[in-house]
């Protein structure tokens, strides 16, 4: 039988998925992720990250390898399709819509942080990354994981807050404080499986 | 008594990148993320960074050379070039790249360009150096 603490440990690390072209960014973004206590996938395109995520319709999910991701990470500028592309395909995909997609970019120019925001990006970070970058986007996850989603911008997804505030109500309160609780301040994923979920569904197992 | 002297002449080396201006804050950040798992981080990423470069300004001198001049291309090997040199901490060598696309033209391409050549040289010299230096230092008992 699992024990709990190896069920939660697993569930309880975003796993962030990092695209970029540059080999540098991409080894200075792994190693501020890791860091940060997160489990780190790199890749050098959009189109990659397509197929790793099993959205790309040439491959089917070939390129899948049963990891969630929590987070992604993306460039602006890239050859090919561009981080503004490759966040559009996200966020109008019905199975990774709920994904925050992060922007990074050295250009600082406002229509292009207007667009991403408009297009669903949670936020533009401004290249190079900092740690204290990553940081604050981590907490910005663990907090939306947290409170259900609450933070978003867009109306037409109210639909989805309302599924997650079904979901994860219970988790909204009690998790800093439970002096029982395995999880520091352990991130969660947005949707479905929560710290208080991943407890709830290692005590049933320990139970068989 | 060795090891002492070899650890000042690091931190005098490291103080005058800074001071000189060839290494800004993001080069403090890589110096940060080194740690006992990965005590050579900040030596890797500078040597991503020559490997990135040395094939960046080979393709940028084959633009340089082509007439017409393809300035998209240019352009976009110069936004790498300076993205990665950003990512690093290469002050002098950034500014460089942002003066060489602001004002290249047909006219001076090729001259402004030399100038970018020469300031990644430069850093490239002190930081083989420098981190010869540092890795002496750490190696002496």
């Amino acid at each position: 039988m699992e024990v709990a603490g190896e069920v939660l440990a697993s569930e309880s690390q975003l796993h962030v998925l990092a695209v970029d072209d540059s080999h540098v960014d991409r080894k200075v973004i792994e190693k501020l992720l890791k860091i940060s206590s997160c489990k780190v996938t790199t890749v050098e395109s959009g189109a990659r990250a397509l197929q790793f995520l099993g959205l790309d319709e040439e491959k089917g999910s070939l390129g899948f390898n049963g990891l969630k991701v929590n987070l992604i990470m993306t460039d602006y500028s890239m050859p090919g399709m561009t981080g503004y592309e490759l966040l559009k395909k996200i966020k109008r995909s019905s199975a990774f819509r709920e994904i925050p997609v992060v922007i990074m970019s050295s250009e600082n120019i406002l229509t292009r942080i207007d667009s991403c925001l408009e297009e669903g990006a949670e936020e533009f970070l401004v290249k190079p990354v900092k740690l204290s970058d990553v940081k604050r986007v981590m907490n910005d996850c663990i907090m939306r994981g947290e409170t259900g989603g609450n933070k978003r911008r867009r109306v037409d997804k109210r639909k989805f807050e309302d599924d997650n505030h079904a979901s994860s109500s219970s988790s909204s309160s009690s998790i800093p404080s439970s002096p029982s609780s395995p999880l520091p301040s352990s991130p969660s994923t947005a949707a479905t499986s929560s710290p208080l979920h991943s407890l709830k569904r290692a005590k049933l197992r320990d139970h068989n | 008594m060795d090891r002492n002297r070899l650890r000042n002449q690091v931190a005098s080396m490291r103080r005058s990148l800074f001071d000189q201006g060839y290494l800004d804050d993001q080069f403090i950040q890589l110096e940060e993320l080194q740690d006992d798992t990965n005590p050579n981080f900040v030596e890797e990423i500078v040597t991503l960074f020559y490997n990135d470069s040395a094939r960046l300004i080979q393709n940028i001198e084959q633009a340089l050379n082509s007439s017409p001049i393809d300035f998209c291309k240019l352009d976009d090997y110069m936004h790498q070039f300076k993205g990665s040199s950003s990512s690093i901490g290469a002050k002098k060598v950034t500014n460089e790249c942002t003066a060489f696309r602001e004002y290249c033209n047909a006219e001076n391409a090729e001259g402004s360009f030399q100038q970018v050549k020469q300031e990644y040289a430069i850093l490239k010299r002190k930081l083989e150096v420098y981190l010869q230096t540092v890795r002496q230092a750490s190696q002496t008992a």
